[in-house]
Protein backbone atom coordinates (compact mmCIF):
# COMPACT_ATOMS: atom_id res chain seq x y z
CA UNK A 1 0.00 0.00 0.00
CA UNK A 2 1.35 3.53 -0.54
CA UNK A 3 1.39 6.04 1.51
CA UNK A 4 -0.79 8.56 -0.52
CA UNK A 5 -3.29 7.58 -3.87
CA UNK A 6 -5.59 9.46 -5.41
CA UNK A 7 -8.07 8.17 -7.28
CA UNK A 8 -9.86 10.29 -10.09
CA UNK A 9 -9.88 13.43 -8.54
CA UNK A 10 -11.89 16.48 -9.66
CA UNK A 11 -10.53 19.76 -8.15
CA UNK A 12 -12.75 23.05 -8.57
CA UNK A 13 -14.11 26.32 -6.76
CA UNK A 14 -18.33 26.31 -6.80
CA UNK A 15 -19.23 23.77 -9.58
CA UNK A 16 -16.23 25.55 -12.05
CA UNK A 17 -14.08 22.39 -12.93
CA UNK A 18 -10.51 23.30 -12.68
CA UNK A 19 -8.99 19.96 -12.49
CA UNK A 20 -10.82 16.48 -13.45
CA UNK A 21 -9.39 13.03 -13.51
CA UNK A 22 -6.24 13.32 -11.70
CA UNK A 23 -4.87 9.81 -10.33
CA UNK A 24 -1.41 9.20 -8.77
CA UNK A 25 0.19 7.21 -6.08
CA UNK A 26 3.34 8.42 -3.59
CA UNK A 27 5.30 5.66 -1.98
CA UNK A 28 7.43 6.32 0.68
CA UNK A 29 10.65 7.54 -0.12
CA UNK A 30 8.98 9.31 -3.24
CA UNK A 31 10.07 12.65 -4.25
CA UNK A 32 7.08 14.14 -6.59
CA UNK A 33 7.49 17.04 -8.73
CA UNK A 34 4.49 19.02 -9.43
CA UNK A 35 4.56 20.60 -12.93
CA UNK A 36 2.64 22.89 -14.49
CA UNK A 37 1.53 26.13 -16.15
CA UNK A 38 0.22 29.39 -13.76
CA UNK A 39 -3.43 28.69 -12.66
CA UNK A 40 -3.29 25.14 -14.14
CA UNK A 41 -4.44 23.93 -10.50
CA UNK A 42 -1.13 22.86 -8.78
CA UNK A 43 -1.95 24.55 -5.43
CA UNK A 44 -5.80 23.49 -5.66
CA UNK A 45 -4.49 19.80 -5.77
CA UNK A 46 -2.25 20.55 -2.75
CA UNK A 47 -4.74 21.94 -0.65
CA UNK A 48 -7.07 18.54 -1.71
CA UNK A 49 -4.20 16.10 -0.91
CA UNK A 50 -4.16 17.98 2.87
CA UNK A 51 -8.08 18.05 2.96
CA UNK A 52 -8.46 21.85 3.32
CA UNK A 53 -10.92 21.49 -0.25
CA UNK A 54 -13.12 18.92 -0.50
CA UNK A 55 -12.58 16.97 -4.13
CA UNK A 56 -15.23 17.66 -6.29
CA UNK A 57 -15.19 13.86 -6.85
CA UNK A 58 -12.58 11.19 -6.21
CA UNK A 59 -10.73 9.69 -3.51
CA UNK A 60 -7.97 10.49 -1.91
CA UNK A 61 -6.21 6.93 0.33
CA UNK A 62 -4.04 7.30 3.14
CA UNK A 63 -1.68 4.27 4.06
CA UNK A 64 1.59 2.87 4.87
CA UNK A 65 1.07 3.87 8.78
CA UNK A 66 0.76 7.89 7.32
CA UNK A 67 -2.10 9.11 9.49
CA UNK A 68 -3.78 12.43 8.27
CA UNK A 69 -2.51 14.65 10.58
CA UNK A 70 1.23 13.54 9.63
CA UNK A 71 1.76 15.61 6.45
CA UNK A 72 4.11 18.57 6.68
CA UNK A 73 3.02 21.39 4.61
CA UNK A 74 5.10 24.82 3.19
CA UNK A 75 2.21 27.04 1.49
CA UNK A 76 2.56 29.82 -1.39
CA UNK A 77 2.99 32.70 1.07
CA UNK A 78 -0.25 34.24 1.79
CA UNK A 79 -0.71 38.26 2.21
CA UNK A 80 -2.13 38.04 6.25
CA UNK A 81 1.81 36.61 7.37
CA UNK A 82 3.91 39.73 5.74
CA UNK A 83 2.76 41.84 8.53
CA UNK A 84 2.15 39.70 11.78
CA UNK A 85 3.90 40.17 14.66
CA UNK A 86 5.59 36.83 15.44
CA UNK A 87 9.03 35.67 16.01
CA UNK A 88 11.00 32.91 14.53
CA UNK A 89 10.63 30.80 17.33
CA UNK A 90 7.18 31.13 17.90
CA UNK A 91 6.07 30.11 14.23
CA UNK A 92 8.25 27.21 14.29
CA UNK A 93 7.05 26.11 17.48
CA UNK A 94 3.01 26.44 16.10
CA UNK A 95 4.25 23.37 13.65
CA UNK A 96 4.07 20.59 16.62
CA UNK A 97 0.26 22.03 17.37
CA UNK A 98 -1.76 19.22 15.09
CA UNK A 99 -0.39 16.96 17.35
CA UNK A 100 -0.70 18.44 20.76
CA UNK A 101 -4.23 17.42 21.08
CA UNK A 102 -6.13 19.60 23.90
CA UNK A 103 -2.70 20.27 25.67
CA UNK A 104 -2.60 24.13 25.98
CA UNK A 105 1.46 23.76 26.21
CA UNK A 106 3.90 23.25 24.78
CA UNK A 107 5.83 19.69 26.01
CA UNK A 108 9.10 19.51 26.54
CA UNK A 109 9.42 17.37 23.67
CA UNK A 110 7.91 19.84 21.16
CA UNK A 111 10.28 22.45 22.32
CA UNK A 112 13.67 20.65 21.72
CA UNK A 113 12.23 19.53 18.41
CA UNK A 114 11.65 23.11 17.67
CA UNK A 115 15.32 23.98 18.08
CA UNK A 116 16.51 21.32 16.56
CA UNK A 117 14.59 22.19 13.30
CA UNK A 118 16.03 25.30 13.60
CA UNK A 119 19.62 24.55 14.12
CA UNK A 120 19.30 22.22 11.07
CA UNK A 121 17.81 24.91 9.06
CA UNK A 122 20.20 27.36 10.31
CA UNK A 123 18.04 29.83 12.00
CA UNK A 124 18.49 29.16 15.56
CA UNK A 125 20.64 32.60 15.63
CA UNK A 126 17.15 33.96 14.49
CA UNK A 127 14.70 32.49 17.19
CA UNK A 128 13.86 35.36 18.23
CA UNK A 129 13.77 37.87 15.35
CA UNK A 130 10.68 39.19 13.72
CA UNK A 131 9.07 37.19 11.00
CA UNK A 132 8.22 39.56 9.03
CA UNK A 133 11.31 40.88 8.79
CA UNK A 134 13.47 38.13 7.27
CA UNK A 135 14.40 37.99 4.09
CA UNK A 136 12.17 36.08 1.58
CA UNK A 137 14.87 33.13 2.15
CA UNK A 138 14.82 33.42 5.77
CA UNK A 139 11.18 33.31 6.26
CA UNK A 140 10.77 29.90 3.64
CA UNK A 141 13.61 28.49 5.95
CA UNK A 142 11.72 28.86 8.63
CA UNK A 143 8.26 27.61 7.61
CA UNK A 144 10.23 24.97 6.25
CA UNK A 145 11.13 24.65 9.81
CA UNK A 146 7.52 24.86 11.13
CA UNK A 147 6.92 21.66 8.61
CA UNK A 148 9.06 19.41 10.13
CA UNK A 149 7.72 20.33 13.79
CA UNK A 150 4.81 18.86 12.34
CA UNK A 151 6.40 16.03 11.14
CA UNK A 152 9.20 13.93 9.49
CA UNK A 153 7.56 11.60 6.84
CA UNK A 154 5.69 13.79 4.46
CA UNK A 155 6.54 17.31 3.45
CA UNK A 156 4.11 19.25 0.60
CA UNK A 157 5.67 21.68 -0.59
CA UNK A 158 4.34 24.63 -2.33
CA UNK A 159 6.63 26.39 -4.98
CA UNK A 160 9.26 26.34 -1.81
CA UNK A 161 12.03 28.77 -4.17
CA UNK A 162 9.66 30.90 -5.05
CA UNK A 163 11.15 34.77 -5.00
CA UNK A 164 14.70 33.10 -3.77
CA UNK A 165 17.92 34.42 -5.31
CA UNK A 166 19.79 30.98 -6.93
CA UNK A 167 21.89 31.04 -4.17
CA UNK A 168 19.01 30.48 -2.23
CA UNK A 169 17.10 28.60 -4.20
CA UNK A 170 19.91 26.10 -4.69
CA UNK A 171 19.99 25.71 -0.55
CA UNK A 172 16.85 25.10 0.00
CA UNK A 173 16.91 22.34 -2.75
CA UNK A 174 19.96 21.56 -1.20
CA UNK A 175 17.84 21.07 2.25
CA UNK A 176 14.87 19.35 0.92
CA UNK A 177 17.49 16.74 -1.00
CA UNK A 178 18.77 16.07 2.98
CA UNK A 179 15.79 15.65 4.22
CA UNK A 180 14.26 13.28 1.47
CA UNK A 181 18.10 11.30 1.49
CA UNK A 182 16.79 11.08 5.28
CA UNK A 183 13.51 9.06 4.03
CA UNK A 184 10.95 11.72 3.87
CA UNK A 185 8.79 11.30 1.40
CA UNK A 186 8.69 15.03 -0.71
CA UNK A 187 5.51 16.32 -2.74
CA UNK A 188 6.75 19.36 -4.52
CA UNK A 189 5.22 21.89 -6.76
CA UNK A 190 7.83 23.61 -9.00
CA UNK A 191 8.29 26.16 -12.22
CA UNK A 192 12.09 24.89 -11.88
CA UNK A 193 12.29 22.67 -14.34
CA UNK A 194 15.75 22.31 -14.02
CA UNK A 195 15.45 21.48 -10.40
CA UNK A 196 12.26 19.24 -10.74
CA UNK A 197 14.41 16.94 -13.31
CA UNK A 198 17.59 17.32 -11.49
CA UNK A 199 15.99 16.12 -7.47
CA UNK A 200 12.68 14.02 -8.70
CA UNK A 201 11.84 10.53 -8.72
CA UNK A 202 8.74 11.21 -10.07
CA UNK A 203 6.95 14.00 -11.84
CA UNK A 204 3.20 15.36 -12.14
CA UNK A 205 2.65 17.17 -15.27
CA UNK A 206 -0.67 19.02 -15.11
CA UNK A 207 -1.88 20.69 -18.22
CA UNK A 208 -5.40 22.35 -19.20
CA UNK A 209 -7.97 20.51 -17.30
CA UNK A 210 -6.19 17.63 -16.80
CA UNK A 211 -3.32 15.39 -15.97
CA UNK A 212 -0.90 15.50 -18.97
CA UNK A 213 2.31 12.87 -17.45
CA UNK A 214 2.33 10.86 -14.36
CA UNK A 215 5.26 8.53 -13.84
CA UNK A 216 9.29 8.05 -13.19
CA UNK A 217 11.28 10.84 -13.92
CA UNK A 218 13.21 8.98 -16.24
CA UNK A 219 9.71 8.04 -17.88
CA UNK A 220 9.26 11.52 -18.73
CA UNK A 221 12.00 12.14 -19.75
CA UNK A 222 11.46 9.86 -22.71
CA UNK A 223 8.08 11.10 -23.47
CA UNK A 224 7.02 13.70 -26.05
CA UNK A 225 5.82 16.17 -23.23
CA UNK A 226 8.68 15.85 -20.65
CA UNK A 227 11.40 16.40 -23.72
CA UNK A 228 9.42 19.56 -24.70
CA UNK A 229 9.19 21.24 -21.47
CA UNK A 230 12.65 19.95 -20.73
CA UNK A 231 13.86 21.69 -23.71
CA UNK A 232 12.48 24.63 -22.36
CA UNK A 233 14.43 24.74 -19.88
CA UNK A 234 17.69 24.03 -21.66
CA UNK A 235 18.35 20.34 -20.14
CA UNK A 236 19.84 17.78 -22.57
CA UNK A 237 17.63 14.38 -22.93
CA UNK B 1 -6.30 71.03 39.61
CA UNK B 2 -6.88 70.26 43.69
CA UNK B 3 -10.97 70.91 42.72
CA UNK B 4 -11.01 68.13 40.47
CA UNK B 5 -8.44 66.11 42.78
CA UNK B 6 -11.14 66.56 45.53
CA UNK B 7 -14.04 65.54 43.26
CA UNK B 8 -12.60 62.18 42.86
CA UNK B 9 -12.17 61.40 45.91
CA UNK B 10 -15.23 62.08 47.14
CA UNK B 11 -16.94 60.39 43.53
CA UNK B 12 -14.82 56.78 44.95
CA UNK B 13 -16.79 56.57 48.13
CA UNK B 14 -19.83 56.16 45.57
CA UNK B 15 -20.25 52.23 45.43
CA UNK B 16 -21.56 52.99 41.71
CA UNK B 17 -18.23 54.34 40.96
CA UNK B 18 -16.56 51.51 42.88
CA UNK B 19 -18.24 48.62 40.99
CA UNK B 20 -17.42 50.97 37.80
CA UNK B 21 -14.21 50.44 38.55
CA UNK B 22 -14.10 46.86 38.84
CA UNK B 23 -15.98 46.67 36.07
CA UNK B 24 -13.90 48.81 33.48
CA UNK B 25 -10.42 47.23 33.73
CA UNK B 26 -12.17 43.62 33.05
CA UNK B 27 -13.97 44.94 29.86
CA UNK B 28 -10.95 46.67 28.60
CA UNK B 29 -8.41 43.46 29.43
CA UNK B 30 -10.75 40.89 27.54
CA UNK B 31 -11.03 43.28 24.50
CA UNK B 32 -8.02 43.78 23.92
CA UNK B 33 -7.22 40.20 24.69
CA UNK B 34 -9.51 39.27 21.64
CA UNK B 35 -8.12 42.51 19.80
CA UNK B 36 -5.09 41.02 18.83
CA UNK B 37 -6.30 37.72 16.92
CA UNK B 38 -9.25 39.39 15.41
CA UNK B 39 -7.18 42.28 13.55
CA UNK B 40 -4.72 40.16 12.54
CA UNK B 41 -7.41 38.01 11.24
CA UNK B 42 -8.94 40.57 9.30
CA UNK B 43 -11.53 40.09 11.13
CA UNK B 44 -12.16 43.60 12.91
CA UNK B 45 -14.86 44.22 10.49
CA UNK B 46 -16.84 41.33 12.14
CA UNK B 47 -16.49 43.13 15.67
CA UNK B 48 -18.20 46.27 14.33
CA UNK B 49 -21.16 44.51 12.58
CA UNK B 50 -21.70 42.31 15.71
CA UNK B 51 -21.25 45.39 17.82
CA UNK B 52 -24.30 46.98 15.84
CA UNK B 53 -26.11 43.56 16.36
CA UNK B 54 -25.72 43.84 20.15
CA UNK B 55 -27.63 47.53 19.95
CA UNK B 56 -30.57 45.86 18.11
CA UNK B 57 -30.79 43.64 20.44
CA UNK B 58 -30.63 45.74 22.81
CA UNK B 59 -33.23 47.84 21.97
CA UNK B 60 -35.31 44.62 21.86
CA UNK B 61 -34.93 43.79 25.26
CA UNK B 62 -35.50 47.57 26.17
CA UNK B 63 -38.79 47.85 24.54
CA UNK B 64 -39.51 44.64 26.35
CA UNK B 65 -38.91 45.86 29.78
CA UNK B 66 -36.25 43.10 30.49
CA UNK B 67 -34.49 43.10 33.66
CA UNK B 68 -31.04 41.94 32.69
CA UNK B 69 -30.98 42.61 28.95
CA UNK B 70 -27.30 40.36 29.13
CA UNK B 71 -30.04 37.23 29.25
CA UNK B 72 -31.48 38.33 25.42
CA UNK B 73 -28.54 40.19 24.40
CA UNK B 74 -25.76 37.85 24.65
CA UNK B 75 -27.70 34.44 22.89
CA UNK B 76 -28.08 36.96 19.71
CA UNK B 77 -25.31 38.23 19.56
CA UNK B 78 -23.40 34.89 19.38
CA UNK B 79 -25.56 33.40 16.97
CA UNK B 80 -24.99 36.43 14.79
CA UNK B 81 -20.89 35.87 15.41
CA UNK B 82 -21.45 32.11 14.25
CA UNK B 83 -23.93 33.31 11.37
CA UNK B 84 -21.18 36.03 10.13
CA UNK B 85 -18.75 33.69 10.39
CA UNK B 86 -20.02 31.35 8.28
CA UNK B 87 -20.74 33.69 5.60
CA UNK B 88 -17.33 35.06 5.64
CA UNK B 89 -16.38 31.98 4.60
CA UNK B 90 -18.72 31.02 1.93
CA UNK B 91 -18.07 33.17 -0.75
CA UNK B 92 -21.10 33.56 -2.69
CA UNK B 93 -21.58 36.97 -0.71
CA UNK B 94 -18.81 38.93 -0.20
CA UNK B 95 -17.69 38.64 3.88
CA UNK B 96 -17.63 42.18 3.97
CA UNK B 97 -21.04 43.36 2.17
CA UNK B 98 -22.80 40.82 4.53
CA UNK B 99 -21.19 42.42 7.63
CA UNK B 100 -22.45 45.36 6.78
CA UNK B 101 -25.77 44.51 5.29
CA UNK B 102 -26.41 42.83 8.67
CA UNK B 103 -24.51 45.81 10.99
CA UNK B 104 -26.48 48.15 8.80
CA UNK B 105 -29.65 46.36 9.35
CA UNK B 106 -29.94 46.01 12.57
CA UNK B 107 -28.71 49.22 13.55
CA UNK B 108 -31.94 50.89 11.84
CA UNK B 109 -34.31 48.20 13.20
CA UNK B 110 -33.26 48.58 16.47
CA UNK B 111 -33.63 52.53 16.03
CA UNK B 112 -36.78 52.08 14.58
CA UNK B 113 -38.06 49.59 17.43
CA UNK B 114 -37.14 51.75 19.69
CA UNK B 115 -39.06 54.72 18.55
CA UNK B 116 -42.23 52.46 17.31
CA UNK B 117 -42.24 51.42 21.38
CA UNK B 118 -40.99 54.31 23.13
CA UNK B 119 -43.96 54.73 25.21
CA UNK B 120 -43.61 51.36 26.66
CA UNK B 121 -40.13 51.36 27.21
CA UNK B 122 -38.83 51.61 31.10
CA UNK B 123 -37.62 55.30 31.05
CA UNK B 124 -39.35 58.33 29.57
CA UNK B 125 -36.37 59.45 27.99
CA UNK B 126 -35.88 57.99 24.92
CA UNK B 127 -33.06 59.99 23.34
CA UNK B 128 -31.33 59.79 26.03
CA UNK B 129 -31.76 56.02 26.34
CA UNK B 130 -30.92 55.54 22.59
CA UNK B 131 -27.47 57.43 23.27
CA UNK B 132 -27.11 55.57 26.17
CA UNK B 133 -26.92 52.71 24.05
CA UNK B 134 -24.92 53.81 21.26
CA UNK B 135 -22.17 55.69 23.10
CA UNK B 136 -22.12 54.55 26.19
CA UNK B 137 -22.44 57.69 27.59
CA UNK B 138 -22.12 56.79 31.84
CA UNK B 139 -23.81 53.73 31.42
CA UNK B 140 -21.04 51.83 33.53
CA UNK B 141 -21.65 53.87 36.61
CA UNK B 142 -24.99 52.22 36.46
CA UNK B 143 -24.12 48.76 36.75
CA UNK B 144 -25.68 46.92 39.48
CA UNK B 145 -24.45 44.34 41.54
CA UNK B 146 -25.22 41.63 39.54
CA UNK B 147 -24.33 43.07 36.22
CA UNK B 148 -20.59 43.43 38.36
CA UNK B 149 -20.89 39.79 39.15
CA UNK B 150 -22.20 38.70 35.73
CA UNK B 151 -19.00 40.99 34.21
CA UNK B 152 -16.31 39.15 35.93
CA UNK B 153 -17.57 35.93 35.46
CA UNK B 154 -17.71 36.48 31.60
CA UNK B 155 -14.14 38.09 32.02
CA UNK B 156 -12.55 35.09 33.98
CA UNK B 157 -14.31 32.85 31.19
CA UNK B 158 -12.70 35.01 28.26
CA UNK B 159 -9.33 34.72 29.80
CA UNK B 160 -9.35 31.24 30.37
CA UNK B 161 -10.51 30.91 27.04
CA UNK B 162 -7.58 32.70 26.26
CA UNK B 163 -4.98 31.27 27.98
CA UNK B 164 -6.01 27.33 27.53
CA UNK B 165 -6.00 27.89 23.56
CA UNK B 166 -3.41 30.32 23.14
CA UNK B 167 -1.23 28.61 20.83
CA UNK B 168 -3.82 27.37 18.97
CA UNK B 169 -5.15 30.87 18.65
CA UNK B 170 -1.84 32.37 17.68
CA UNK B 171 -1.96 29.34 15.34
CA UNK B 172 -5.24 29.50 13.16
CA UNK B 173 -4.59 33.03 13.37
CA UNK B 174 -1.08 33.24 11.41
CA UNK B 175 -1.60 30.43 9.27
CA UNK B 176 -4.84 28.89 9.45
CA UNK B 177 -4.42 26.41 6.18
CA UNK B 178 -1.17 25.16 8.18
CA UNK B 179 -3.10 24.24 11.20
CA UNK B 180 -5.89 22.39 9.78
CA UNK B 181 -3.24 20.63 7.47
CA UNK B 182 -1.74 19.51 10.16
CA UNK B 183 -4.73 18.36 11.91
CA UNK B 184 -5.79 20.78 14.22
CA UNK B 185 -9.37 21.50 13.86
CA UNK B 186 -9.20 24.99 12.77
CA UNK B 187 -13.41 25.37 12.18
CA UNK B 188 -14.01 24.74 15.80
CA UNK B 189 -11.64 27.45 17.14
CA UNK B 190 -12.84 29.22 14.69
CA UNK B 191 -15.99 28.91 16.23
CA UNK B 192 -15.13 29.50 19.97
CA UNK B 193 -13.19 32.56 18.79
CA UNK B 194 -16.42 33.93 17.19
CA UNK B 195 -19.02 33.06 20.28
CA UNK B 196 -15.97 35.08 22.34
CA UNK B 197 -15.90 37.61 20.39
CA UNK B 198 -19.77 38.04 20.95
CA UNK B 199 -19.76 37.66 24.91
CA UNK B 200 -16.42 40.46 24.66
CA UNK B 201 -18.70 43.02 22.65
CA UNK B 202 -21.99 42.46 24.69
CA UNK B 203 -19.63 43.08 27.43
CA UNK B 204 -17.95 46.08 25.74
CA UNK B 205 -21.29 47.56 25.43
CA UNK B 206 -22.15 48.44 28.79
CA UNK B 207 -18.53 50.32 29.17
CA UNK B 208 -18.36 52.41 25.61
CA UNK B 209 -21.83 51.47 23.97
CA UNK B 210 -22.29 49.91 20.72
CA UNK B 211 -20.87 52.02 18.64
CA UNK B 212 -17.22 52.77 20.07
CA UNK B 213 -16.64 48.86 20.76
CA UNK B 214 -14.28 48.37 18.13
CA UNK B 215 -12.10 51.54 19.30
CA UNK B 216 -11.95 49.14 22.62
CA UNK B 217 -10.70 46.52 20.31
CA UNK B 218 -8.49 47.66 17.84
CA UNK B 219 -6.72 50.12 19.29
CA UNK B 220 -4.54 48.45 21.83
CA UNK B 221 -3.99 45.79 19.22
CA UNK B 222 -2.68 47.94 16.92
CA UNK B 223 -0.62 50.07 19.24
CA UNK B 224 1.07 47.38 20.26
CA UNK B 225 1.96 46.15 17.03
CA UNK B 226 3.50 49.55 16.13
CA UNK B 227 6.65 48.37 18.87
CA UNK B 228 6.37 44.53 19.45
CA UNK B 229 7.42 42.12 16.93
CA UNK B 230 6.40 38.81 18.74
CA UNK B 231 2.68 37.94 19.21
CA UNK B 232 3.17 37.46 22.85
CA UNK B 233 4.49 40.69 23.63
CA UNK B 234 1.60 42.11 21.28
CA UNK B 235 -0.47 40.29 23.60
CA UNK B 236 0.58 41.20 26.66
CA UNK B 237 1.35 45.03 25.79
CA UNK B 238 -2.29 45.33 23.93
CA UNK B 239 -3.35 44.34 27.44
CA UNK B 240 -1.35 46.84 29.60
CA UNK B 241 -2.12 49.51 27.02
CA UNK B 242 -6.21 49.11 27.47
CA UNK B 243 -6.27 48.50 30.93
CA UNK B 244 -4.43 51.80 31.58
CA UNK B 245 -5.63 53.67 28.99
CA UNK B 246 -8.76 52.73 30.19
CA UNK B 247 -8.65 52.96 33.94
CA UNK B 248 -6.96 56.96 32.70
CA UNK B 249 -10.58 57.70 30.60
CA UNK B 250 -12.38 56.72 33.61
CA UNK B 251 -10.61 58.35 36.33
CA UNK B 252 -10.48 62.01 33.88
CA UNK B 253 -14.20 61.60 33.00
CA UNK B 254 -15.19 61.02 36.67
CA UNK B 255 -14.71 64.32 37.89
CA UNK B 256 -14.81 66.35 34.48
CA UNK B 257 -18.27 64.99 33.93
CA UNK B 258 -17.21 63.98 30.29
CA UNK B 259 -18.89 60.58 28.66
CA UNK B 260 -16.94 57.50 30.15
CA UNK B 261 -16.98 56.11 26.47
CA UNK B 262 -15.57 58.52 24.40
CA UNK B 263 -13.03 59.54 26.73
CA UNK B 264 -11.65 56.52 27.49
CA UNK B 265 -11.52 56.18 23.27
CA UNK B 266 -9.82 59.29 23.59
CA UNK B 267 -7.30 58.42 25.54
CA UNK B 268 -6.85 55.04 23.15
CA UNK B 269 -6.28 57.11 20.13
CA UNK B 270 -3.61 59.74 21.91
CA UNK B 271 -2.17 56.09 23.58
CA UNK B 272 -2.18 54.94 19.34
CA UNK B 273 0.08 58.21 18.17
CA UNK B 274 2.12 57.61 21.37
CA UNK B 275 2.72 54.25 20.60
CA UNK B 276 3.54 55.23 16.62
CA UNK B 277 6.31 58.21 17.75
CA UNK B 278 7.40 55.41 19.81
CA UNK B 279 7.69 52.67 17.03
CA UNK B 280 9.42 55.11 14.85
CA UNK B 281 11.90 55.87 17.55
CA UNK B 282 12.66 52.06 17.97
CA UNK B 283 12.97 52.02 14.13
CA UNK B 284 15.44 54.87 14.39
CA UNK B 285 17.36 52.82 16.90
CA UNK B 286 17.27 49.53 15.01
CA UNK B 287 18.41 51.16 11.49
CA UNK B 288 20.21 54.39 12.34
N1 LIG C 1 -10.36 30.55 -3.87
C1 LIG C 1 -10.61 30.39 -5.17
N2 LIG C 1 -11.86 30.56 -5.66
C2 LIG C 1 -12.16 30.38 -6.97
N3 LIG C 1 -11.24 30.02 -7.89
C3 LIG C 1 -9.98 29.84 -7.49
C4 LIG C 1 -9.58 30.01 -6.11
N4 LIG C 1 -8.26 29.75 -6.01
C5 LIG C 1 -7.84 29.46 -7.25
N5 LIG C 1 -8.85 29.49 -8.14
C6 LIG C 1 -8.76 29.19 -9.58
O1 LIG C 1 -8.34 27.86 -9.72
C7 LIG C 1 -7.37 27.75 -10.72
C8 LIG C 1 -6.13 27.06 -10.19
O2 LIG C 1 -5.50 27.85 -9.21
P1 LIG C 1 -4.22 27.37 -8.43
O3 LIG C 1 -3.88 28.38 -7.40
O4 LIG C 1 -4.42 25.99 -7.96
O5 LIG C 1 -3.11 27.41 -9.60
P2 LIG C 1 -1.57 27.05 -9.53
O6 LIG C 1 -1.36 25.93 -10.50
O7 LIG C 1 -1.12 26.83 -8.14
O8 LIG C 1 -0.90 28.37 -10.14
P3 LIG C 1 0.48 29.08 -9.75
O9 LIG C 1 1.55 28.37 -10.52
O10 LIG C 1 0.30 30.48 -10.24
O11 LIG C 1 0.66 29.00 -8.28
C9 LIG C 1 -7.10 29.15 -11.24
O12 LIG C 1 -7.74 29.28 -12.47
C10 LIG C 1 -7.73 30.07 -10.25
O13 LIG C 1 -8.33 31.15 -10.91
MG1 LIG D 1 0.09 27.83 -6.78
Amino acid sequence: MSQLACENLDLGYEGKTVLSGISFTVNAGDYLCIVGENGSGKSTLMKTVLRLKTPMSGKILHGDGLETNEIGYLPQQTVVQKDFPASVREVVRSGCLGRSGMRSTYSRADKQLAEENMERLGIAPLAKHCYRELSGGQQQRVLLARALCATRKMLLLDEPAAGLDPKATAEMYEWIRKLHADGTTVLMISHDITASVKYASHILHIGKQSALFFGTKSDYLQSEIGRRYADLGGIQT
Amino acid sequence: MMDIWTTLMYSLTFSTVQRALIATPLIALCSSLLGVPLVLKRFSLIGDGLSHVAFGAMAIATVLNLTNSFLLVLPVTILCAILLLRMGQNSKIKGDAAIAMISVGTLAGGYLIMNLFKSSARSSNFSADVCATLFGSNSILTLSTLDVWLCAALSVAVVMFFLLFYHKIFAITFDEDFASATGMNAKVYNLLLAIVIAVVIVLAMKLVGALLISALVIFPALSAMRVFKSFKRVVLCAVIFSVLCALLGIFISIPTGTPVGSTIVAVDIAGFFLFCILGLIKRRRVHP
